[in-house]
Order: C-alpha cells, then sequence, then structure tokens
C-alpha cells in the first residue's frame, strides 16, 4: 500500500487563513450582506408587526 | 471578438474599451443630476430660508420630493455605477464582463429616472422621497422607480461578473485590491437595498393601480427603510473606497493594515445596513428589542469600521508623508499635504466632515433614548446633508479631478476654481448642516413648508433662535449651492472647452499585463505609533463624540424632568 503523501513544507506555508477565504470568495459576502440584514431587519421587524393583535 | 484596451500614460490605468465609455458616460448622467437636484436644493433653501420664503406650499413639496430623489438616488447611484465598473475592470485590468448588459442598465435606469421625473414634474406625486403609504403618488412615479432598481442591479451584477471573468483569466495576483474590495462591499448593500426596494415598491405599484385595496402603512415604513437608508450605506462604503484610492494616487499610501481595513469592510457588509432602523424608533408596532439590537448592538459594530476607517486612512497618509521626510513635530505631514489639490482637499474634507458631523450625529439618532429629541426635526437633514453630500458628493467630487485627465483626456477647465471649489462646497454645506442640527434641536420640523404655522389651526410660536438658525441655514445652503455650481461649470467646461491632453495611448489587441501583488505593507511593530498626529485627531474626535453625547442626554434631562 502506498504511504500516504504529507504535505511539503511550502504546502502548509501557503495553506490560506479562515477569514481571509470568506474575505476572498465574494458570493460568500453577498449572502452574508443579504441574509443578515434580512433576518435581523426586515424578517424579525415583520414578525412582530404581523403579530399585533387586531383590535376589537 | 479581440477585446481592446489602453494603458493611460499619465495614470498607469489600463481600460477597456466598452468599460471606458460606461464608466464616462454613467459619470456624466450622474454629474448632469446633481446639476439638476442642486437647482432643486436651492430652491428648497431659499423656501425654508424664513425671510426668503420663495415657494408655494404646493411647488415646495414637488420640488422637495424632486430634489431628495435626485440626489439620494438618481445622482449617486449613477456615479456609483461608474465607480463600479471602474474598481471591477479598470482597477483588475479586466474586461468588463456582458457589456451588452451594462448598456441595458443604464437604459433602464436613465428611463426609469425620466419616468419618475415626468410623474413629479405633472404634479400629482409630490409625496417626497419616502412616499409613505397611504398618501398616493402617481402609478408611473413607482415604476420608474422600479426600473431604475432594475437597472442598479444589473449594473451591480455586471460587477460581480466582471470580478469572475478576472479571477478566471487571471488578471491579478493575490487577492482584489483593497479599494475594489470596498467597492464589492457597496455593491453587496445595494443588491440588499434593490430587494428591499421591489419587496415594497412592486406591493405599492400594484396598490396605485387598483390591484391591491391597502398597503399596511407600518410594514410600508419598515421595508421601505430597508431601501431607503440602506441606499445611504452604499454611499458610505463607495465614498470609503474613495478615500483610500485618493490617499494611494495622491501619496502612493499603502493601508496601515490591509487585513484591518478589510475586516472593517466586513463589518459593514454584516451590520450596517440594521441603521435602518433608526427611522422606525418612534413607531410603536415593533418591539424595544428589535429597535436596540437593530439600532444600537449592532450598529457600533458598524460605526466601529468607519472609526476604523476613518483613523486608517489619514493614518496611512502620515505614514506615506513622513517617509517622504515630513517628520517634524506631530503634524507637518499634513500641513505640507497639497491642499491646492482639489484630489485630496475635497477627500480630506470629505473625511474630516462625514466623520465630526454624520458620524457623530449618526450616533446619536441611533441611540432611542436621544433620538426622541430630535426625530423627525430638522436635525435628520443636518445629519444626514454631512453623511451625504459632504461624505459622498465631496468625495465624488475629489475623484473627478483624479478622473477628467485621465479618463476624458482633458486638462481641467478654470484650474483656480478647481482648488477652492471643495472649500466653497465643504464650508457651506458643513454650516448649513450645523444650523440645520441647532434649528432641529430647537423642535424646527423637517420638510415642512411654513415653520411660522401662517393660518394653521393649531399653531406655535417658535423663538427668535429657531428663526436666526434656519436664515443661517438658507445662507450657508446657497452658499453650498454655490460650490456645487463651481463643480458642475469646471467638468462640464472641462469635457467641452478643455485643453486636450496629447496622449499618445491607442486601444490594442494585446492583453494588458497581470496586475501584480501590492508590496507588502511595512512592518510597524517596535516602532511605537507610527501615526502619532492621527492618534493625536483620533483622540480629539473621541473627546468631541463624548463630549456631544454626554449634551445629548443633558438636553433629555431637561425636557424630561425627573424631579
Amino acid at each position: 500500500m502506498a504511504e500516504p503523501v504529507q504535505p511539503s513544507g511550502n504546502q502548509k506555508e501557503e495553506r490560506v487563513p479562515v477569514l481571509q477565504q470568506i474575505l476572498d470568495n465574494p458570493f460568500l459576502l453577498l449572502f452574508i450582506g443579504v441574509v443578515m440584514p434580512t433576518v435581523f431587519y426586515i424578517l424579525w421587524g415583520v414578525m412582530e408587526i404581523v403579530t399585533i393583535p387586531i383590535a376589537n | 471578438m479581440s477585446e481592446l484596451f489602453r494603458t493611460c500614460p499619465r495614470s498607469g490605468l489600463v481600460f477597456h474599451k466598452p468599460a471606458e465609455t460606461l464608466i464616462k458616460l454613467n459619470a456624466v448622467t450622474a454629474v448632469v443630476f446633481l446639476a439638476v437636484g442642486g437647482i432643486l436644493g436651492l430652491l428648497v433653501v431659499m423656501t425654508r430660508w424664513p425671510a426668503v420664503h420663495l415657494l408655494s406650499s404646493e411647488l415646495f413639496y414637488q420640488v422637495l420630493t424632486g430634489h431628495g430623489i435626485i440626489m439620494l438616488l438618481v445622482w449617486i447611484i449613477f456615479f456609483e455605477i461608474a465607480i463600479l465598473y471602474f474598481c471591477s475592470s479598470t482597477l483588475l485590468r479586466s474586461r468588463l464582463a456582458t457589456p451588452r448588459w451594462a448598456w441595458l442598465a443604464y437604459a433602464l435606469m436613465l428611463g426609469g429616472a425620466a419616468i419618475t421625473g415626468v410623474a413629479i414634474l405633472q404634479g400629482g406625486s409630490s409625496v417626497m422621497m419616502t412616499s409613505y403609504v397611504p398618501m398616493p403618488a402617481a402609478p408611473h412615479f413607482y415604476l420608474g422607480l422600479i426600473l431604475f432598481a432594475v437597472g442598479a442591479l444589473i449594473g451591480c451584477f455586471v460587477f460581480l461578473g466582471t470580478l469572475v471573468v478576472a479571477k478566471n483569466e487571471r488578471t491579478y495576483e493575490g487577492s482584489i485590491p483593497l479599494v475594489t474590495f470596498g467597492a464589492l462591499t457597496a455593491c453587496i448593500i445595494a443588491i440588499f437595498t434593490i430587494a428591499s426596494g421591489a419587496i415594497i415598491l412592486i406591493p405599492t405599484f400594484l396598490w396605485s393601480v387598483g390591484y391591491i385595496s391597502e398597503i399596511d402603512p407600518l410594514m410600508y415604513r419598515v421595508i421601505w427603510w430597508g431601501m431607503g437608508h440602506s441606499s445611504q450605506q452604499i454611499n458610505v462604503s463607495a465614498h470609503v473606497s474613495v478615500w483610500y484610492a485618493i490617499a494611494a494616487i495622491v501619496f502612493g499610501a499603502r493601508p496601515m493594515s490591509e487585513r484591518v481595513s478589510r475586516t472593517a469592510f466586513l463589518l459593514y457588509i454584516a451590520f450596517l445596513q440594521l441603521a435602518s432602523a433608526h427611522h422606525i424608533l418612534v413607531d410603536p408596532g415593533v418591539g424595544t428589542e428589535w429597535k436596540i439590537f437593530n439600532t444600537s448592538y449592532a450598529m457600533y459594530l458598524a460605526v466601529l469600521a468607519s472609526m476604523v476607517h476613518g483613523l486608517t486612512v489619514p493614518g496611512a497618509i502620515e505614514v506615506a508623508q513622513r517617509e517622504k521626510g515630513y517628520t517634524n513635530g506631530m503634524f507637518e505631514w499634513l500641513r505640507k499635504a497639497p491642499w491646492g489639490n482639489p484630489v485630496f482637499s475635497g477627500m480630506f474634507i470629505s473625511l474630516v466632515g462625514f466623520g465630526f458631523l454624520g458620524g457623530i450625529t449618526g450616533v446619536v439618532m441611533g441611540t432611542e433614548q436621544i433620538n426622541l429629541i430630535i426625530h423627525n426635526t430638522i436635525y435628520v437633514p443636518g445629519h444626514f446633508h454631512p453623511t451625504v453630500v459632504l461624505g459622498t458628493t465631496l468625495a465624488f467630487m475629489a475623484l473627478t479631478y483624479f478622473l477628467v485627465p485621465v479618463l476624458f483626456r482633458r486638462e481641467l477647465f478654470l484650474p483656480g476654481w478647481a482648488k477652492w471649489q471643495p472649500y466653497v462646497f465643504g464650508f457651506g454645506t458643513a454650516l448649513m448642516s450645523l444650523f440645520m442640527m441647532g434649528a432641529g434641536t430647537l423642535g424646527v420640523a423637517r420638510r415642512h413648508w411654513d415653520m411660522a404655522f401662517s393660518g394653521a389651526p393649531f399653531s406655535f410660536e417658535f423663538g427668535g433662535a429657531a428663526y436666526m438658525m434656519m436664515g443661517l441655514t438658507g445662507i450657508f445652503g446657497v452658499v453650498s449651492v454655490i460650490g456645487g455650481a463651481m463643480f458642475v461649470i469646471v467638468v462640464v467646461g472641462s469635457l467641452v472647452l478643455g485643453k486636450k491632453i496629447e496622449d499618445k495611448s491607442e486601444y490594442t489587441t494585446t492583453r494588458p499585463a497581470i496586475l501584480p501583488l501590492g508590496p507588502a505593507a511595512p512592518a510597524h511593530h517596535g516602532k511605537g505609533f507610527v501615526a502619532p498626529g492621527t492618534f493625536v485627531l483620533a483622540l480629539v474626535f473621541l473627546a468631541t463624540f463624548v463630549v456631544y453625547y454626554f449634551l445629548n442626554w443633558m438636553y433629555l434631562s431637561s425636557v424630561w424632568p425627573m424631579n
């Protein structure tokens, strides 16, 4: 059986940090930038309004 | 089809021909709308000046509606689309993705703006920019706004497509430049903004033509402000990008820390749009948790990001100036800055005005308790004029002074006027805003034709101080409009009468060289304060903020006697 290939020192060094991966992905940023205000501002706000009891 | 590129010998920037044409077209259209909106602004300010009181009430609300829509949406978004194409195609040395769609975007935006403009001119749609239901406007008022928004949305996707093209065709090394990243932030906020607009304006259009029986006013206000306020957050992201760009263009300044600046933009992406909630702070239908989370807890993270940018842009300039030998004392780097260059002076006045006037007052308005002192008074335009006019518009003007020779290959017309224009415009706008805030604190309402309430059944007599504040608002508003007119004359004059620059650059099918990775930022570890002058300025800002915040709470305590 072949030995598992160990990553070389260079490969280890070139590993991109997680935050950098997020910052380099425009579509992930787009997802964050649309979902955050949609959930916390729009949906939460709309839910509060629609749950106001109707006056008798 | 082979792509055509040219390299500007003056700046080294690479222009893709279709992108260059579209950048010019969007920017010129923006400036034309700025001129129209400025004339309407002059009429508004001459009416709110009590001693002049120029327009009739009907005409005032009509003109105010036009001024708001043209300045807050049309001028600024046309210019931002030009910035998006510049930051993607030009800065990444890439072809513009789908130029035909970009042309469609332009046509929809222009057509939409024209349709809404006609609706306002016809007189049946004097509903202000907010167009709160159940106050009805003509159906084509909403239709024009929807078409404009669809066009802007297409422009955003052309920008995103160009990022994809640049990455796939490997036109740059490493990550996208910081300025392009800031433009990406603006684009993302624009997409949320337009989606919010679609959610509320499409049903409102259907209501106006009779397909829907009613629109809940509170629901309208919450969702509309997701568009109305977020559209101003596009401006913030875009003008911060312009600050970074101008610091690099004028001084060769590199960000003090790319990682910190990018993280600050990430905070904008996640939190900046939530600040829309401060418009709903006195509405009874939404709970305190929603209000406090959106305006305070989350918004302060966005405020933190603005403070990071406000520190790192002048900090980067200071480091660059000190490397050039301006090291005497705390502020030689600032004294020896090119204050006669409108590209720099416009940017710096924008930065200071945005931070000290727009930023601090934004936090005051986002605090539920002290918001009550000034809610819906003329303090509110006193806040957003330094944000959108002093901050965004002046930053865009500064960038235009750089782009006229580079993009249009013309020398500036009346360079002496260009030199003074940022000061006239900045001085006028800053003082107009301060006096608006003063009048608002005394209770003068915004969007009100007559502060004397002549002939009203329930009148209120404002004191002499409020009248004086509104008079000074009028005087400095006129100064601001003069500054704006100077800009339009210089720019239009440059395009029509400006001396042509001998530029031998031709369009070729040769692909531009790959954009190399920028040089690493200098290591600042162990050197103490590398930008001590900026640190002192930051402390002055902090002290101003604390004092002003405290004064507002003190004023609130006098409004609500606790004894």
